[in-house]
């Protein structure tokens, strides 16, 4: 058995089993390390697949030996490959950073089905993103989706089970919305296999079933990635969930469906039928912006410190979609490097919150009595900067990231962003993208305001840093925001190539 | 139901051959209409039907909560051990032409154990949803007499 020829498969397939495992070994303990060395396996995989990818082009795999597309393919190119980095490379932080502060969020019984779901929804997010199979897709999220519903309503505050019941209402629409979708690819095609469908469909691409599917697949995709009027779901799952899995999902769930997307719109229907002949570059350009400044508006006045950066992961979702709306090697490029950049910068700040929580004087370690303790809400963050100066730096430079301040990730996409606009000539488009990112400073300015100026109440003045075992995996993430800003070999040189294929280099 | 002698003389007689059907819906899957998800409904049915007449905590008597849980976790490894096998003997994952000299028999035995994987999960994971809705008002009871704080 050649393991590098068989990457692809075990990359989905050792996580997958590491859930049940995580189920028959019914203790906490053992079931970390079995979740967690299945993250780690399937990021070395994740890093041997980029490898193969950059060196010798994309990689088909037939599972059971079945040829497409008769059979199920997996196929790596290099924007799977990179997403897969980045999916895969999260669980493998974030998981260590659950051991640590897991015990406060969830009573021990059940630790052991907390990483079976963890492992599984690592298993969907992978698949979708590995396979190329369109009804496979299906299959993937849902595996990932209903364990993510799971890991929501998991948050010790009791709104996180509405949080996730409203997930799972939107999440299901967004569902259905895309196997009806796929449905109607099928009945137009007659194939499942992505590759096949996008040669099929040149014959038939106009016609109003395929115009449909586009429609159906573009609502659902949207629904889960959180695009602006389609985002309501967001807000709340993020602030009432376990802040571990707020990290993961904010850093993987919304950019696996991007990925969806752009596989759908370039891979499938090929730019041609999506953006010339559509008015869907102008809609998407639309709500784009009002993404932008809308949700990043509406972060300036939270009070909570989760929600406010939830709200602005809606507004970076929009610098994301409006790279799309340009339909350019350039825009796609700015929305695959922003894609996985806000992931790391994002999942950075959710865990130093999560930190920060952590060792609050007000955290309880079981009950759902008290949620408003748990809530780190502005007012019990003055002065926080002098208890916790590692880990308010920390959130400062994420912050930083996220309103593209040069030196961090944040600022090569923007800088991708406004290439783009400019060589559409679009100005106007290049202020819009500057003025957002005030909002941007407004809305970290109030953490700086309140953490750093604010006098600490009394009592509270001794220093109680977060442990160095919560704070690695953090600031692990906070090097890589500072690190894709400096070095943007990886990032920015997967996505140019990736886009330049996705594309045909036409664009 | 407990008192209900015609109901559970009928019970008695019938849950044997509930469990037997499933059986063959099981093993007749290859040939007609069946597999592994019908199956693990039948048999799960087969248990929620004795819960119903004799009480859920005599079923849970009869198949304990562990054992639930150890069925809806080993069918996927169960499923995902069949792919294994495949790749281990030189094929790709879900390879079941690799699993016998014959490729035919091969595809027999690799669809074989998918489905018993298949059955042994479905009917642990319908067991689970029936006894965690079955004893939800009691669990709320219990926890309101020891003071709530869970």
């Amino acid at each position: 058995m050649n393991i590098a020829a068989h990457l692809p498969v075990l990359l989905v397939a050792i996580p997958l089993i590491s859930a049940p495992l995580a189920v028959l070994l019914r203790h906490g303990g053992l079931a970390f390390a079995v979740v967690t060395a299945a993250a780690w396996a399937a990021f070395a995989s994740a890093i041997g697949l980029w490898m193969q990818v950059a060196e010798s082009g994309p990689i088909a795999y037939a599972i059971g030996n079945w040829p497409p597309p008769w059979g199920i393919e997996y196929r790596v190119d290099r924007l799977s490959s990179l997403v897969l980095l980045l999916v895969s490379g999260m669980a493998a932080v974030v998981l260590p950073w659950c051991r640590a502060t897991l015990a406060r969020e969830l009573e021990t019984d059940r630790h052991y089905l907390y990483y079976a779901m963890f492992g599984l929804c690592l298993t969907g997010l992978l698949g979708i993103t590995i396979t190329g199979d369109a009804f496979n897709i299906f299959v993937f999220l849902e595996i990932s989706s209903l364990s993510t519903y799971v890991l929501i309503a998991l948050g010790r505050d009791r709104r996180a089970l509405v949080a996730a019941y409203q997930y799972l209402i939107m999440g299901s629409i967004g569902a259905t919305f895309i196997v009806i979708g796929i449905g109607l690819l099928y009945l137009m095609t007659g194939t499942l296999n992505l590759a096949d469908m996008a040669q099929r469909l040149a014959a038939v691409d106009s016609s109003r079933p395929v115009l449909a599917a586009l429609a159906f697949l573009t609502v659902g995709i949207s629904l889960k990635l959180a695009l602006f009027p389609l985002h309501q779901w967001l807000p709340n799952a993020y602030t009432y969930a376990p802040s571990a899995v707020t990290a993961f999902l904010a850093a993987t769930a919304t950019k696996v469906s991007v990925y969806v997307l752009i596989r759908f719109y370039y891979t499938v229907f090929g730019g041609h039928l999506v953006f010339d002949r559509l008015p869907l570059p102008e809609v998407m350009l639309g709500l784009s912006l009002i993404a932008m400044f809308g949700a990043s508006f509406i972060a300036i006045f939270q009070n909570n410190l989760k929600r406010l950066f939830a709200y602005s992961s809606i507004g970076q979702i929009g610098y994301i979609t409006l790279g799309l709306s340009f339909d350019s090697i350039h825009g796609l490029t700015a929305s695959i490097v922003h894609l996985v950049n806000h992931g790391v910068t994002k999942g950075a700040v959710f865990l130093l919150i999560g930190g920060m929580l952590a060792v609050s004087p007000a955290g309880r370690p079981s009950g759902r009595k008290r949620p408003e303790e748990a809530a780190p809400t502005f007012d019990k963050l003055a002065g926080l900067a002098r208890r916790m100066p590692v880990t308010c730096f920390g959130i400062v430079l994420g912050g930083l990231s996220l309103i593209g301040v040069p030196g961090t990730a944040g600022f090569v996409s923007k800088w991708y962003l406004i290439l783009a606009a400019m060589e559409k000539g679009q100005w106007w488009l290049v202020a819009a993208i500057l003025l957002s990112s005030l909002l941007a400073v407004a809305y970290v300015w109030r953490f700086v305001e309140v953490a750093y100026f604010r006098a600490p109440p009394p009592g509270e003045s001794g220093r109680s840093e977060a442990s160095p075992m919560v704070l690695a995996p953090a600031l692990l993430l906070v090097a890589a925001t500072i690190w894709f800003g400096i070095d943007t070999s990886l990032t920015v040189g997967t996505a140019l190539d990736a886009a330049t294929q996705l594309t045909g280099g036409s664009r | 139901m407990r008192h209900d002698l015609v109901l559970r003389v009928v019970a008695k007689l019938l849950i044997p051959f509930i469990l037997v059907f499933a059986l063959y819906v099981q093993f007749h899957g290859d040939f007609g209409p069946g597999g592994g998800f019908q199956a693990g409904v039948i048999l799960a049915a087969g248990i929620v039907f004795y819960a119903l007449i004799y009480g859920v905590d005599t079923a849970r008597k009869l198949v304990p909560d562990w054992l639930v849980e150890t069925l809806l976790a080993s069918g996927v490894l169960i499923y995902a051990g069949v792919g294994f096998a495949g790749l281990l003997l030189g094929g790709n994952f879900l390879d079941y032409f690799v699993l016998d000299h014959d490729p035919i028999h091969g595809q027999h035995r690799g669809i074989f154990w998918v489905e018993v994987g298949v059955a042994v999960t479905v009917s642990g994971v319908m067991l689970k949803i029936f006894y965690m809705f079955a004893s939800r008002g009691r669990l709320d009871e219990e926890q309101d007499k020891g003071g709530g704080d869970a």
